[in-house]
C-alpha cells in the first residue's frame, strides 16, 4: 500500500477537562475524497485545525505524506502541500479579489519577501492569477474589493485561494454552509472539477453534497469516530442514522 | 473567453495601487515656493519636513502592516542620538551620518521586533511603549555617552557634498531636509507596490488566513518594523544634525503620542496622510505657541475634535469624499 497523503493517529485534544477529540484515526489515501460528518459540537473543525497546526493536539501524531507534522507551526506544514479554507470566509476584506489571489500566489511563489520590483510586473504572479480566475469563472470580480461581495461568491474566492497553494491535501471546511441552492450547486460543480490526484477531506452537513462528492465517509460524535465507510454503509446503519441523519436536521 | 493577455491585464489594474501622479508632485512644489515665501520661518519648514518623514515612517509600520505602536520614538530617538555621536566621535560628514542613524535604527528594530511582534493589539502597544521608555531611562543613566537631561551638543556637521555648508538661516538645512524626505517618500512608495507590501497589507487585515497561506508572519513583520525603524531613525538623524542638539525628548512618549496623532490627523495607509497630517499638526502647535504660550495645546486639541468628527478617515479620507461627490474621484488609491 502506498503512504496516505494524510494520516491522523490517535489523535487527543483537551481544553481542560473538556475533552474535543479522543483518540480519533483517520488515513486518506492520495486523492482520496473524505468527507467528515457528524452533528455540531463533535469536533470537525478542531480536527481541521489540529491537522493544520492552529492547535496542538495533547496526544497522538499527524503525518502528511509520511512526514511527521505533528510539531511542526502551519506555514510549514502549508510549504509541504497542505491547505485548507476556513467555515466562515476568511479573506482579506479590504483587498480586490484579485489581491486577495495574488497573494495566495506570491506566498506558494515564496515572493512576500521581495521589496525590489513592483508587484505589477511580475507576470509569474499575475498571469497565474489571471489564469486560475478565469478558469473559475470569478475573472469579472477581480476589481472588486472582497468585502463588498455577496456571501456565495466569498466561498468561491475562498476555494481560489487555496487552489492557487496547488495543494497536494485540501481541508475543506463546510465550503457550502450557509449558501442558497444556487450558489451551493457552483461550489459543488466547482469541487467535482478538481484535479483527481489532490486529496480532500470535506466537512459538510449539506447530505447531497457529501454523497456526491465523497468516496468514503467518517461520522464523529462528541469528539470520537463513530463509524467510517463507504457512502453506501454510512447511509444503511443504523447507529449514524440514530445519531445524525434521521434525527434532525443541521445547516 | 478572454484571451490570456486580456485576463492579465485585468488582473494587473485591479491592484490597488500608488503610482506616481500630479498629486506627487505638490509636496515638491510646495517645498520650492515655501523656500521664497516662508522668510525667517524656514527653520520651521525644515521640523515640518523632518516630522514628515517620521510619520511616513510611522505609516509603513502602522497604516500598511497594522502594527499599533506608541513607541516610534524609541527609533526616532536611537537616530538622533547616533547621528550626534557619528559626528562628535567618528565623522562630521552628514549624509554617512544619516546612513548610520538609519543602521542603528534598522537594527533596533530587527532586535525589538521579535520580541514585541509576537503579540497584538493593547498588549503590543503597551510592549512598544515599554520598549520607548527602557531607552529613554537608559539615555537619562548613560550621562558619559549620551550627556543625560543636558542632551548631547557641541558638534559640527560638515558641508552636504563638501560643498553647501549650513547656514545660520536654515536655508541648506532646508534643502538638505528636502533631498532626504524626497529619497524616504520614493523608497517607502517602492515599498508599498512591491509584493513584499502587498505581503503586508494582507497581515494587516487577516493574520491568520496569512500563516494558512504558509507566510511566516512575524518574520515579515519583523522586517517591515526594522525597515520603518530605520526610517524614523534618519528622521531623528536630520534632526540632530541640523538642529545640532540631541536631547532626552527625542525618545518621550509625547513625542511617539505626537507622530501618532499627526498621522491619524491626516490619515493612515496612504502615504500622503503623513504631509497633511504632519504640516498642519507642527504648523498649527508653532502657530498657537506663538499667539498663547500656555495654553497653546487648547487649539491643537480643537483641532483634533473636529478631525475625529468630520474627518475620522483623516484629511486624506476628507479629500477623497469630498473628490467623490465632485465626480472626479481616481477610484481606489
Amino acid at each position: 500500500m502506498s503512504v496516505p497523503a494524510l494520516e491522523i493517529d490517535h489523535v487527543s485534544k483537551s481544553f481542560g477537562a473538556l475533552r474535543v477529540a479522543r483518540e480519533v484515526c483517520l488515513t486518506l489515501a492520495p486523492g482520496a475524497r473524505h468527507a467528515l460528518i457528524g452533528p455540531n459540537g463533535a469536533g470537525k473543525t478542531t480536527l481541521v485545525n489540529l491537522v493544520t497546526g492552529l492547535l496542538q493536539p495533547s496526544g497522538g501524531a499527524i503525518r502528511l505524506d509520511g512526514t511527521d507534522i505533528t510539531d511542526l507551526p502551519p506555514e510549514r506544514r502549508v510549504a509541504l502541500g497542505l491547505a485548507r479554507t476556513f467555515q466562515i470566509s476568511s479573506l482579506f476584506p479590504e483587498l480586490t479579489v484579485a489581491e486577495n489571489v495574488a497573494l495566495a500566489f506570491e506566498a506558494k511563489l515564496g515572493h512576500d519577501r521581495q521589496i525590489v520590483g513592483r508587484l505589477r510586473d511580475r507576470t509569474d504572479i499575475i498571469d497565474g492569477t489571471a489564469a486560475l480566475l478565469d478558469s473559475l469563472g470569478l475573472l469579472a470580480l477581480a476589481p472588486r474589493p472582497v468585502t463588498d461581495l455577496p456571501y456565495g461568491q466569498r466561498r468561491l474566492v475562498e476555494i481560489a485561494l487555496v487552489l492557487a497553494l496547488a495543494p497536494k491535501t485540501l481541508l475543506l471546511d463546510e465550503p457550502a454552509a450557509g449558501l442558497a441552492s444556487s450558489d451551493r450547486n457552483a461550489v459543488l460543480d466547482l469541487l467535482l472539477r478538481l484535479p483527481s490526484a489532490l486529496t480532500i477531506l470535506v466537512i459538510e452537513h449539506d447530505m447531497s453534497l457529501v454523497f456526491r462528492l465523497a468516496d468514503r465517509i467518517t461520522v464523529m460524535v462528541e469528539g470520537e469516530v463513530l463509524v467510517e465507510g463507504a457512502p453506501a454503509e454510512i447511509r444503511a446503519n443504523p447507529a449514524v442514522r440514530d445519531v445524525y441523519l434521521g434525527k434532525r436536521s443541521h445547516g | 473567453m478572454t484571451t490570456d493577455a486580456q485576463a492579465s491585464r485585468i488582473v494587473r489594474d485591479a491592484f490597488s495601487r500608488h503610482p506616481l501622479s500630479w498629486i506627487d508632485a505638490l509636496p515638491w512644489v510646495a517645498v520650492a515656493g515655501l523656500y521664497f515665501a516662508a522668510g525667517t520661518y524656514l527653520p520651521l519648514g525644515t521640523q515640518v519636513m523632518i516630522a514628515i518623514i517620521f510619520a511616513l515612517a510611522l505609516d509603513l509600520a502602522l497604516g500598511f502592516g497594522g502594527i499599533a505602536t506608541l513607541g516610534h520614538a524609541a527609533f526616532f530617538g536611537l537616530g538622533a542620538y547616533a547621528a550626534g555621536l557619528y559626528a562628535l566621535d567618528i565623522s562630521t560628514e552628514p549624509i554617512s551620518g544619516l546612513v548610520a542613524a538609519g543602521l542603528v535604527g534598522g537594527i533596533g528594530g530587527l532586535i525589538a521586533g521579535p520580541l514585541v511582534l509576537r503579540t497584538r493589539g493593547l498588549t503590543l502597544v503597551m510592549l512598544t511603549l515599554a520598549v520607548a521608555t527602557l531607552l529613554h531611562e537608559l539615555a537619562n543613566s548613560f550621562k558619559s555617552v549620551t550627556g543625560g537631561a543636558d542632551g548631547l551638543f557641541g558638534y559640527k556637521i560638515a558641508p552636504v557634498f563638501g560643498i553647501f555648508s549650513f547656514d545660520l538661516a536654515g536655508r541648506t538645512a532646508y534643502w538638505y531636509g528636502a533631498a532626504v524626505m524626497a529619497v524616504v517618500f520614493f523608497l517607502c512608495k517602492a515599498l508599498v507596490n512591491s509584493p513584499f507590501g502587498l505581503a503586508v497589507r494582507g497581515i494587516r487585515e487577516n493574520q491568520v488566513r496569512m500563516r494558512m497561506l504558509g507566510v511566516p508572519v512575524i518574520s515579515r513583520l519583523v522586517m517591515l518594523y526594522a525597515i520603518s525603524g530605520a526610517l524614523a531613525a534618519v528622521a531623528g538623524g536630520l534632526s540632530a544634525q541640523v538642529t545640532k542638539l540631541v536631547g532626552l525628548d527625542s525618545l518621550t512618549f509625547t513625542l511617539s503620542g505626537n507622530v501618532l496623532v499627526m498621522l491619524i490627523l491626516g490619515g493612515t495607509g496612504s502615504l500622503y496622510g503623513a504631509f497633511l497630517g504632519a504640516t498642519l499638526f507642527v504648523v498649527l502647535s508653532d502657530r498657537a505657541a506663538a499667539v498663547d504660550p500656555f495654553n497653546w495645546l487648547f487649539a491643537v486639541g480643537i483641532v483634533l475634535i473636529l478631525a475625529v468628527r468630520y474627518a475620522p478617515q483623516g484629511l486624506v479620507g476628507l479629500i477623497e469624499q469630498l473628490a467623490a461627490r465632485a465626480g472626479w474621484g481616481r477610484g481606489r488609491a
